[in-house]
């Protein structure tokens, strides 16, 4: 990796090769690199998971705390995604106050994963309107060669599958020598992911490198779900000055399926 | 722009000449703090350090025994400046006098308004070169203050069209090979005009797209196989089979 951006140049040249429909890697605009995923990466923390796609590297961390609900919902337990983009991912990365960049992607990761339901958060209530759980997501990016947003999403649901609920002690502490009580109470009829969109010139494209993910004009994250056969749109958010026509958005409907469908099943091999 | 191969000088690396390659032992990948051979008869060189009877790798990368030196090849690291190396930039900034262009190394490097090819006015710089631009260079000085660049000279000045890509710069000698014949080869099979900068940038640009995207990974192929010795042969083996 290097700390020089990308060019007005190669801009130029992704621009007329995604036209033809190619890219430097021998991928289709909408293939995804190959993904990997590792469980149990953390000894420390209730659940955790590694996925690289490509040469993008992303490790999540679940811990479990007590809580108190909040005001406005007694019944619930709590999420919180929190995540940092560490100066080992990139050399566009530095320490310091988060940047842009690192607020929107636990943000995304948060919203992907709250609204498409498959945590049941009413399940997380100890004694309601005092004690639930609280669910802490830590997404630590270890590499980036793009699409981190895509990449955490995976990872973060990956984690959650694996994390398990500690036991309680009598004066309601957590009891970390204890055996754990079972898993998350998560659905198991979606994965969700997200999918984010990338526009260079009048091309979509997924799953970009670094190189490409600079070059682009746009970019549109949708958090996505599948309840009872029906494929959702949890979350969207977009990004980039240029704006989406309505025929490239129902281009994108149209393969939001197959893609949701595709990447499913890969992940499957790793469970 | 005159395109010309950037005829750079074989930072150590020999592995293409026959004439070392008979006093050399068969080299081999070493990480930093692997005994590479022990015996007070050997000596320490480049990348190397005693410890005791031993010599240890100071760096991840071959390790060579040329008579009764011991060397390591550096198969990673960052590019260091010298004076006379041709690097790929990007302009970042345009001074009063200048442009500041980010040339992928510790420092950044300066082009002075003097050193353009032809008579600039102050007022119109980024006529000439504007932020994002890219140019091909000279490093004519490096010192405390940063790295001074030039364009006085044959094959360089801004790129247009084609695109930029990088390698790790330690292995560039690697893809312009012993006399340039690597990177003669690439050209010859692939019909496409390639810049190689030693800091590890490298400008493609040829007739069709199939034949940027064919040249772009012979390169990366050349550097992901960096420490086997013949590449030349493979590379045309490669040819065969892409």
């Amino acid at each position: 990796m290097s700390s020089m951006e990308t060019s007005n140049l190669t801009g130029r040249t992704f621009r007329k090769m995604f036209a033809e429909g190619k890219r430097f890697d021998g991928r289709g605009l909408n293939d995804f690199r190959a993904i990997e995923v590792t469980y149990n990466v953390s000894n420390k923390a209730e659940g955790s998971a590694r996925v690289k796609v490509g040469k993008t590297d992303v490790a999540v961390g679940i811990k479990l705390e007590i809580g108190t609900p909040y005001p406005d919902s007694p019944d619930k337990g709590n999420i919180m995604v929190s995540g940092d983009l560490l100066p080992i991912a990139s050399p566009r990365f530095e320490t310091g106050p988060p940047k842009f960049n690192a607020i929107e992607l636990p943000r995304l990761v948060d919203r992907a994963i709250r609204e498409s339901g498959m945590l049941d958060l009413h399940k997380l209530v100890i004694t309601p309107g005092e004690k639930v759980w609280t669910v802490i997501i830590d997404v630590y990016p270890l590499n980036d060669d793009g699409n981190l947003v895509d990449v955490a999403t995976l990872a973060a649901v990956a984690a959650l599958k694996t994390a398990k609920l500690p036991a309680l002690k009598e004066n309601g502490k957590i009891d970390y020598h204890a055996k754990p009580t079972g898993p998350l109470p998560l659905s198991s009829e979606t994965y969700p992911i997200t999918l984010t969109f990338y526009k260079l010139g009048e091309s979509i494209f997924l799953d970009p490198t670094r190189e490409e993910e600079e070059a682009c004009d746009s970019r549109v994250a949708l958090g996505l779900s599948k309840w009872n056969g029906k494929y959702m749109i949890n979350s969207c958010q977009k990004g980039g000055e240029t704006p989406f026509t309505k025929a490239e958005l129902e281009k994108m409907m149209d393969l939001l399926p197959g893609k949701f469908d595709e990447i499913n099943e890969r992940l499957k091999k790793f469970l | 722009m005159k395109n010309t191969i950037n005829e750079a000088q074989e930072l150590g690396d020999s592995a293409e000449s026959p004439s070392i390659e008979e006093t050399v032992k068969k080299r081999r990948v070493v990480i930093p703090g692997e005994v590479i051979v022990s015996g007070e008869d050997y000596l320490p060189g480049d990348g190397a350090r005693r410890v005791g009877a031993d010599v240890l790798a100071c760096k991840f990368g071959l390790a060579e025994e040329a008579g009764r030196v011991v060397k390591v090849l550096a198969l990673t690291g960052a590019f260091v400046p010298r004076r006379n190396n041709v690097v790929i930039g990007r302009v970042t900034n345009i001074t009063f006098n200048g442009w500041v262009v980010d040339i992928d190394a510790a420092q950044s490097g300066f082009l002075p308004i003097d050193e353009s090819p032809r008579f600039i006015n102050k007022n119109e710089m980024d006529q000439f070169l504007a932020i994002g631009d890219v140019i091909v260079a000279k490093i004519w000085s490096v010192n405390v203050r940063g790295v001074d660049l030039s364009l006085k000279s044959k094959g360089l000045g801004k790129i247009e069209g084609g695109f930029i890509f990088r390698v790790i710069p330690n292995r560039v000698p690697r893809i312009i090979g012993k006399e340039g014949s690597m990177i003669t080869l690439i050209k010859d099979k692939t019909g496409c005009d390639i810049t190689v900068g030693q800091n590890g940038w490298i400008w493609i640009q040829g007739p069709t797209t199939d034949a940027e995207i064919k040249a772009r990974r012979a390169i990366e192929f050349i550097a992901d196989k960096a420490y086997i010795t013949g590449l030349t042969e493979k590379m045309e083996e490669w040819f065969t089979q892409n």
